[in-house]
């Protein structure tokens, strides 16, 4: 037992780091808001350089094979710089299309996977497991919809609707569209497909989280009211205390998630994720005061998505459930 | 990055298991804060030692296996799985072990460690004062020097197990000229007998009006030499070791937590299950909760065996645990409803009263945020 990121895990999130920090993600995740999706696939293709998008994609359909622990390191990478897009749903395709083939039906992988792994397909995604609404699906290239044990490509998609988070942009999938596949073996890699996109969504959200603490934690020690930094009274101490706290005990619980990958204990890093990356939006509000109201200030960014990520792939009360009655399709 | 137990690791377990199945007892002893249930628990302790299993990561040479960090998880995993009871000893084996290990003599490991690892000396802890509790370094009950040794005067209280054990250790002023600025200068480590002339035991009942704590009242009682822990004047770096000890992970082994959480979950589904929600997702929260303090602890030892140490991360597991556990109790009670007011329903009642504690002693959850915040986030020091 070795409950640890190796050397090269922590290399892989420092890379992408400094890479994302290179890539002004603020300004394109504003620019992807307005429906302007150059600059945030010009991120997208950086991330596919990076392998992110191969990580849950067999060598043999030109991927890294299925790396979750990878994925997860990724993915707090991407919520602590906002990154635009439906990384979470092309990453899930990927394991939707490997577990499909695994279970004797590959043209599907064939076909789509390596354009998918590559990042020249952004890719978005809805199962029924994930709520009505897929992401970003007029920003997507390629459109995937699991209902009924039947997998297609969607041949279009209804109204885009804000979310609460202006960066993602929810619509519905028509549900029509050529078949791909039929059969228990959808259903199967569809709920399989539903926890890798409940585990990247648990890291981005601890990654949400992280950012919005940092953020805080920054501002309360230069922000001074009463002749003193607002950081050195008590009041405020505790609360960011606890915001770590949070994020603390997510942690461990995302990796634990990501090595045995079995729903209850995806569902119980996602449940945590969720809940600490909320009262860091919670605390950074409050502590930042009126400037965190406003839309120009970039913590915006962090305060709202925290809060969409919450339900995005598993309510706090369905990831509950999951916890306890075993896994999905269960009680 | 893994999961995985080693070989040895899961051999250790499974003779953990077999060991445990055969001699927990059937019933549950009766409360160690009575005086009944503190003899049960201090013969359990006898009987854990006679076959080595009081104190496994302890050398052979006083009563261990000399197993790591990980089989000491596993250890506690069996041991709080099997039902087995809370430990008695544990102020000693906790807080004063590992500060005998790190600066206390050969002949003073010699003498206490054995008999601490068997139950036959219970130890209590006199660390707080009735004007110094979290702040530990204004407690002003002195030792003098004497020929020979030290004669101690003054009052402890909130001593934990004080009413029945056998002996204490604590930090007594020694320089009795108390630099404001620096208020933890001149302060000694020793231990001392309970039934030693001039002290007096007053024991005080708790919430549930169990003796779980006591009063000392120290009138010149001579403590030897022999029973100074490392040099006179240095007790605060000393205890500031074992402070860290109880906060860290020795005191609550994740074990506890996930047997816990798995007696709440039967019983839940005992009680028909999913019907309501809001206890659903509070025993969900319980079952996360204590898979997050196990994999933390996992992590923590994966970074000892690394060779890394933990500084003031222990305050976010002093804070997580304590809270937690007061949590887990409470959804116990709610769970079975009018009958949760019993004082005498079960181990749910009294765990309870024990969890209530938990975010008082050990350095209060107060002053816990203060470490996380000043010394984990690097926040300013500020008003109190």
């Amino acid at each position: 037992m070795r409950f640890l990121l190796d050397d090269e895990q922590r290399e892989f999130a420092r890379s992408l780091d400094a890479m994302l920090t290179a890539a002004d993600t603020p300004a394109a995740a504003r620019a992807w808001a307005a429906g302007d999706f150059a600059p945030g696939r010009a991120v997208w293709g950086r991330l596919a350089d990076a392998g992110v998008f191969a990580l849950a994609v067999p060598e043999e359909h030109e991927g890294m094979g299925l790396l979750p622990v990878e994925t997860a390191v990724a993915f707090v990478e991407l919520g602590r710089h906002a990154v635009p897009g439906p990384v979470v749903e092309t990453v899930a395709a990927g394991a939707l299309l490997s577990r499909l083939a695994g279970l004797g039906d590959a043209a599907p992988a064939k076909r789509l996977l390596p354009s998918l792994a590559s990042g020249d397909a952004v890719t978005t995604l809805a199962l029924p497991e994930g709520g009505p609404f897929a992401l970003d699906a007029d920003a997507a290239t390629l459109r995937l919809t699991a209902t009924g044990g039947e997998l297609r490509l969607a041949s279009g998609h209804a109204r885009v609707e804000r979310s609460l988070d202006p960066v993602r942009r929810l619509a519905r999938l028509r549900p029509d569209g050529e078949l791909l596949a039929s059969g228990p073996s959808v259903t199967e890699a569809s709920r399989y497909a539903a926890d890798w996109a409940s585990l990247a969504t648990a890291a981005q959200a601890l990654g949400v989280g992280l950012a919005l603490l940092d953020r805080t934690v920054a501002y309360v020690k230069q922000r001074t009211q009463f002749g003193t930094p607002i950081g050195g009274f008590q009041a405020v101490k505790h609360r960011l205390a606890d915001v770590l706290i949070g994020l603390e005990f997510a942690r461990p619980l995302l990796y634990g998630a990501a090595l045995t990958l079995k729903t209850p204990d995806v569902a119980a890093a996602k449940a945590a994720a969720g809940e600490a990356a909320y009262g860091a939006a919670r605390a950074a509000l409050q502590l930042h005061g009126a400037i965190g109201y406003t839309a120009e200030y970039d913590l915006s960014l962090w305060l709202t998505k925290a809060r969409a990520l919450r339900s995005a792939w598993g309510s706090p009360g369905e990831c509950r459930r999951l916890v306890l009655s075993g896994g999905r399709g269960v009680g | 990055m893994d999961l995985d137990f080693t070989a040895g690791e899961g051999e250790f377990r499974q003779r953990a298991r077999a060991w445990l199945a055969g001699h927990v007892p059937g019933q549950p002893l009766p409360s160690l804060e009575t005086r009944e249930g503190f003899a049960a628990h201090r013969a359990w302790e006898g009987e854990l030692a006679a076959d080595r299993w009081s104190v496994v990561s302890w050398p052979e040479e006083y009563g261990g296996q000399g197993v790591d960090i990980v089989k000491w998880l596993v250890f506690e995993e069996e041991y709080f799985a099997a039902g087995g009871p809370g430990r008695v000893s544990q102020n000693g084996i906790n807080l004063l072990a590992p500060t005998l290990f790190d600066f206390g003599t050969d002949e003073q490991r010699a003498r206490i460690l054995p008999p601490m690892a068997s139950g036959e000396v219970i130890w209590a802890q006199a660390w707080s004062e009735p004007e110094s509790g979290s702040d530990l370094a204004s407690l002003r009950s002195t030792a003098r020097r004497t020929e020979g040794g030290w004669l101690i005067s003054g009052q402890k209280t909130w001593s934990s197990r004080a009413a029945f054990a056998d002996r204490a250790f604590g930090l007594f002023r020694s320089d009795p000229a108390v630099d404001a600025a620096k208020p933890h200068r001149g302060l000694t480590y020793l231990m001392f007998p309970l039934d030693a002339d001039g002290v007096t035991v007053r024991p005080i009942g708790r919430l549930d009006g169990k003796p779980a704590f006591a009063e000392l009242f120290l009138d010149d009682v001579f403590v030897p030499d022999d029973d100074v822990i490392g040099e006179p004047g240095q007790g605060w770096r000393i205890a500031m070791s074992t402070t860290g000890n109880e906060r860290g992970l020795t005191l609550r082994s994740p074990g506890r937590f996930v047997a816990t959480a798995d007696r709440l979950v039967r019983q839940w589904r005992a009680h028909g299950g999913p019907g309501d929600t809001a206890l659903r997702d509070r025993v969900a929260d319980a079952v996360i909760g204590a898979r997050a303090y196990q994999l933390f602890t996992w992590a923590n030892a994966s970074r000892f065996a690394a060779g890394e140490t933990i500084g003031a991360e222990s305050s976010l597991n002093k804070v997580f645990w304590s809270e937690y556990d007061i949590a887990l109790h409470e959804t116990a009670l709610d769970l079975l409803g009018a009958e949760g007011e019993l004082a005498d329903g079960g181990d749910w009642a009294e765990g309870y009263v024990f969890s209530l504690a938990g975010p008082i002693y050990a350095g209060t959850n107060e002053i816990q945020r203060d470490i996380i915040a000043e010394r984990l986030l690097g926040l300013p020091k500020g008003r109190r």
